[in-house]
Order: structure tokens, then sequence, then C-alpha cells
């Protein structure tokens, strides 16, 4: 038992450190080198060389003329000790940028998530109870085009409708002017306000899949011989279909649900584009366009960061659920 | 659905050694229960059907700009702004600098169903690759391609694609599918090694272990040929995503495009100001629905394709067989994404 979470924590440790050894490698890798626009612009201003590197080494913690491998652990080292380096174009540490947006991106991911499993997962329960009928049809109906539907269409359709046309709601910005980040009445109803349509644009396109999944799962449990004997029991209905039915439909979802975490996540990348939303993915795409290597890999790691801990998460309460799986015997090798 | 034929036939070939039967015979039994049995099956489904049409209609689109059937989009062809139907020679409407949207719509289908096509086989065949093995050979080989896999899959999709797609700029299609896919495959190697499981139990994959054949024929023999239609209905999936993912960046604007994209058409369209004013709502509308009614089409024959190859089903729809009325023969469609 302990052996499984052990286990499970250190790869968490593990995992992290290989995606930030792969940023050290994908900067390397990024055209030009990572920083020969930034030099270059600096010695044509007349800056002297000795300078410049001083500065790019400041910027990334990265000595230009260093060995690759002390460039490496250097880097990690920074990493440690949470130095993500400067931000070209913002002119302001990496680290403070990301600890003021990275909770918008959460809070945006989260709670459409949830949304999206907790009404998808009625829906389709619903669907499968009354299997055949004119609502299930009609909401299979639904729920298939909804998933021909791509987020940033709705999300543009949205912003274009709700906030353009009727002004309903803000079109850009995480909170309005002049709020107070601080744990006040105007400032949640601002967030809510402000959040309301990435929200409903992350969400809606979703719940079609998991609907179905949901809806799928749960017939093929419904057919199953435990079912009929617990009907014929005499148990009530209610109680076949929380204990006997939704436990066990759900069970599998819950897989799908770390993954769904993690396209979620990289998701923002569009979402936050089209609300002009500051969070993680909104800072990803502009470090992108303004060729400021050190925001971007910083987004880059703490977006993974992000899912790494929320996969960790899940699957730990997943092993509490689900018994078989902390259990985890291997399998005889062939 | 190429390999499954192919793979299903050499099985049977091999199994059906009787010697009563002639080539023909055979040849009838394989073609009745390969090609004519599906086809039937998925005919009679609705979603297939429709799935089918609509993707026909696409590849149809293709073939028409490969073809040069219609003229290639380019700036001022057209009075600017044009709504859509407004004028029947430019059947979409055109946009701000005079480009007919139609044109631009049909043009870039080629590349998006190179692309999509690409991606989804990149993705399903590794997936199936690594999924199989892992799941068949168990032991350190799982270990270390399962924590592989974990690894990948704890890397967010779009942000590496993003910063894949800027340092190596790819711009073939083909290329561009496999890179947007680079990491889908995990999620689906990780459920098909599960299944796998279950499945290296069955009796005869044990007679096949036990006679010495070797390990890449019983994969491909014995185990894949069960994970068909798992796999079909995610290579759907796959495709989706690619189209979804590659359409989004595009319009963000960050992929390089040498050609023309959905994409790219809702890009300029969001960026001239296509969300203030009606007058360019065709511009954004066109590609969107472009894009929708490709994904619509996966997604009904991913439906309909899971049914094919469900065994209960088949037999009932041919005909054979009234007894299997059952109520747990639904469909299951289980969707990584």
């Amino acid at each position: 038992m302990v052996n499984y979470y052990v286990r499970r924590t250190a790869r968490v440790f593990v995992t992290i450190f290989m995606v930030a050894s792969l940023t050290f490698g994908l900067i390397r890798l990024l055209p030009g080198g990572p920083y020969t626009l930034l030099r270059t612009r600096l010695l044509r201003q007349g800056v002297p060389a000795a300078e410049v590197d001083a500065r790019i080494a400041n910027l990334q913690n990265i000595r230009p003329d260093a060995p690759i491998w002390e460039q490496y652990i250097d880097y990690m080292f920074a990493l440690a000790q949470g130095n993500l380096g400067m931000s070209i174009s913002l002119n302001e540490p990496v680290v403070s940028i990301l600890a003021k947006s990275a909770p918008w991106t959460v809070f945006v991911v989260l709670v459409s998530t949830i949304l999206v499993f907790v009404i998808g997962i009625s829906l389709g329960a619903l669907q499968a109870y009354w299997e055949g009928s004119r609502f299930d049809k009609v909401f299979s109906g639904i729920s298939i085009s909804l998933m021909s539907v791509p987020f940033y269409v709705i999300a543009v359709l949205a912003l274009y409708i709700f906030a353009y046309q009727f002004g309903w709601f803000p079109t850009a910005g995480t909170v309005g002017r002049g709020v107070e980040p601080a744990l006040s009445v105007p400032f949640v109803l601002s967030a809510l306000e402000h959040g309301m349509l990435p929200i409903f644009s992350y969400t809606l396109g979703a719940i079609g899949g998991q609907a179905l999944a949901m809806r799928g799962n749960s017939i093929q449990i419904l057919g199953n011989d435990y079912v009929q004997v617990a009907r014929l029991r005499g148990l009530s209905d209610r109680r076949i279909a929380t204990r006997y039915v939704a436990r066990n439909a759900i069970l599998p979802m819950y897989t799908g649900f770390l993954l769904l975490l993690g396209f979620r996540l990289g998701g923002t990348v569009i979402l936050e584009q089209i609300f002009s939303y500051t969070g993680l993915g909104y800072y990803l795409i502009s470090a992108l366009n303004t060729n400021d290597y050190p925001l971007m890999m910083g987004t880059f790691l703490v977006i993974t960061v992000a899912l790494v801990l929320g996969v960790y998460v899940a699957d730990l309460t997943y092993s509490k659920i689900d018994p078989r799986i902390s259990a985890g015997g291997s399998d005889e090798a062939y | 659905m190429k390999p499954t034929e192919s793979e299903s036939v050499d099985w049977r070939s091999q199994s059906s050694s009787a010697p009563e039967l002639t080539t023909r015979e055979r040849l009838h039994e394989v073609y009745d229960e390969q090609i004519r049995t599906p086809l039937f099956v998925a005919w009679a489904d609705w979603r297939t059907r429709f799935g089918f049409l609509i993707l026909a209609g696409y590849l149809l689109m293709g073939l028409v700009a490969v073809l040069g059937l219609w003229r290639a989009p380019s700036t001022n062809q057209a009075p600017r702004y044009l709504m859509a139907f407004e004028n029947m020679q430019y059947p979409l409407g055109t946009t701000a600098s005079g480009v007919d949207l139609a044109a631009l719509i049909i043009h870039s289908t080629p590349d998006i169903l190179l692309m999509i096509t690409a991606g989804a086989v990149w993705a399903t065949a590794v997936a199936v690759g690594i999924g199989t093995v892992a799941g068949y050979k168990g032991g350190r080989v799982d270990d270390v391609l399962m924590s592989f896999s974990d690894f990948v899959m704890a890397i967010p999709g779009l942000p590496l694609v993003i910063i894949l797609a800027v340092t190596f700029s790819p711009e073939n299609p083909i290329l561009l599918g496999i890179v947007i896919n680079i990491s889908y495959w995990a999620g689906l190697g990780r459920s098909l090694r599960s299944q796998v499981l279950t499945i290296r139990e069955n009796d005869y994959v044990e007679a096949s272990r036990t006679m010495g054949v070797s390990t890449p024929k019983i994969i491909q023999k014995d185990v894949i040929p069960n994970l068909m239609p798992y796999i079909t209905v995610n290579f759907v999936f796959a495709a989706r995503y690619v189209m979804f993912a590659s359409v989004g960046l595009y319009f963000l604007g960050v992929l390089p495009y040498s050609t023309q994209n959905w994409g790219v058409t809702l890009n300029f369209a969001y960026n001239s100001g296509a969300l203030f004013s009606w007058s360019a709502a065709h511009w954004l509308l066109a590609p969107m629905i472009a894009i929708m009614g490709l994904s619509l089409g996966l997604i009904l024959l991913g439906q309909g394709l899971d049914r094919v190859f469900n065994p209960r089903v088949r037999t009932r729809m041919t005909g054979k067989s009234e007894s299997t009325v059952d109520a747990d023969d639904e469909d299951s469609v289980t969707e990584v994404l």
C-alpha cells in the first residue's frame, strides 16, 4: 500500500525533472539559438559584448560561453530555487508573471472540467435510463452535434453574441479595471463575470462526449446480471441507480478524466487568446510572438507541472475509489 | 479499414485449411464475411451512412481543388464583401480583399484531408505498437513503455505542439499532422494495453505461445484483430483531434502556412474585425461550417463503425439470427479524448 504512494510520488518528481530537461533542450533547438536575436539587437545598440553576455546570463541564468553540461546544471539549479529568469518583453521576473496568471487558468479549467463532468454524467445517466425515449434521442443528437463543434468556434460565437452584440459580458480581461485583487465581494463578482464566457464555451463543447460515454457505460452495466438480481431483490430504483449503475459506469470515465485534464489545460492556449484572458496560455502565445523564450519556457513548464499535479491527485483518489489499482500486482512477463 | 481486411484474410487463409473448399468458394466466403456484411451493416445504420456521405463530399471537394475545377483564391478576383448567395458566381461571398470564399474553402480541403489522415495514422500506429507490445509482453518491457507513455501524457498537447511548430516550422501537411498528434498516442496506447491484458489470457493465444509462434506474429494474428473495432473508432477520433487542433492553431496564427487553410481564413476574418459587423459574418461562418461539417462526418462514422464491428449487431442486421436481441449490444464508444 505505502509502496504505491511512495512510487507514485517519486514519479511526479521524475516527470517534472524530465520535463525541465526537455525545456532546456527545446530552448537550444529554437530557431537561431536562444538569444541570437536579442544579442544582435543589443550589439547593434552599441552595448559592449561583455555586458551583452552578462545581461543574457542574467535573463536565463545561462552563460552562453560555458560548455553545455555546465549550462544545463546551472539551469536546473536555478529552476530548483524557483528562478525562471527574466521575461524579455515584459521586463519582469518570469516567476511573478506566472504567479499572477496561473490561478486564472486553473480557475477556468477546474470549474469548466467539473461542470463538464457533472452535467455530462447526469445527462448520460438519464439517457441510459430512458433509452430509446424521445429525451434520449434528442439529447443523443445534441451530444453528437456538440462534439462536432470545436470549443473555439463556440468561444468566438459567444464573444460575438454575448459580449459585442448584447454587451452582457466584458470582452477581455480577468477582472474589471481598478478592482483590487483581494478576497472581497466586488472582486469575486468581477472575476465571475469575466470568467463566465470562457467557462461557458469551454464547458458546452465538451459535454456531448462525456454524456455519450456515460450513456454507453450505463447501458452496458444495466444489462449486467447483478443489476437484474438487484431488481429481483426488490431494491428501490434509486438505490440501483446510484449504488449499482452510476458507480460502475463512472469508474472508467475517471481514468479518461486524467487525459481530459491534459487536453483541457493545453487547450487554454487557444481559449485565453480569444477572450484576452491573461492566464498561462495567453502569456505562452504572447511570449511566442515576441520571441520571449524565458517566459515561453516558464509558462510551458508551469502548465506541465499543473497537469502532473492534477493527474497525481486524480490517481491517488482513484486508488481510493477502485481498490484494484493500488494492489497493482504486476503480470507475468512473456 | 484496409488493415482489418488484409489481417483477417490472412488469418482465415491459415486456419481454414479444409481442402475441399475451392478457391472460388473461399473467395466468395471471404467477400461475404469481410466486405458485403460490414458494408451492409454500415449502410443500415444512418450514422455511418451520413458519415460516409459527408466524408465523400469533402473528398470530392478535395478532388475539385486538386484537379483545378474551381478557381484558385487570389486577391481582387471579385467585388469585396459580397454576402453569401448574393452573387451566384461567388456562392459563399467574398472577403475584405475580394477573395472568393468558396475558393478558399475548397482549396484548403486537400491539405487538411492529408493532414488529418497523416496525424491519425501516426497516432494509431504508434499506439497500437506500444500498447500491444506492452500489454502482451508484460514485465520489464511493459514498465518501460508505460513509464514512457505516462511521461508523454504528462506534457500538455497543444503547448508542446506550439513550441515544436515554432522550432521546426513544418509546412508539409503530412509532417504537420504528425507534429500535432505527436503525443496523442499515449492515452490510446494505454487503453489498448489494458485490453491486451485480457486478450492475452485467451486460450488461442496461449496455444500459439506454446506452439512457439514468435511474439510479433502472435500480436499480429491473435491480438490485433481483436482490437480492430476499438482502433478504427479511435482512428476517427484522432483525425478529428488533428483537425480541431490544427484549425485552432492556424486561427491563432501560430502555425506556419504556405497554403490555404480554414483556420487561416478564420484568422483573417477575425483579425479584420468580422466580429463587429454583420457584413463580414459570412466570412467567419463559412470556415466554421466547413470545420463542423467534417468533424460531424468523422464522429458519425466513428459512432456507426462501432456497430459494424459489434458481432451481435452484425448477425442480427444481416438477418442471420433473430435470437440475439439483447439490451447490451448497444454501442459503447469509448473515446480517449
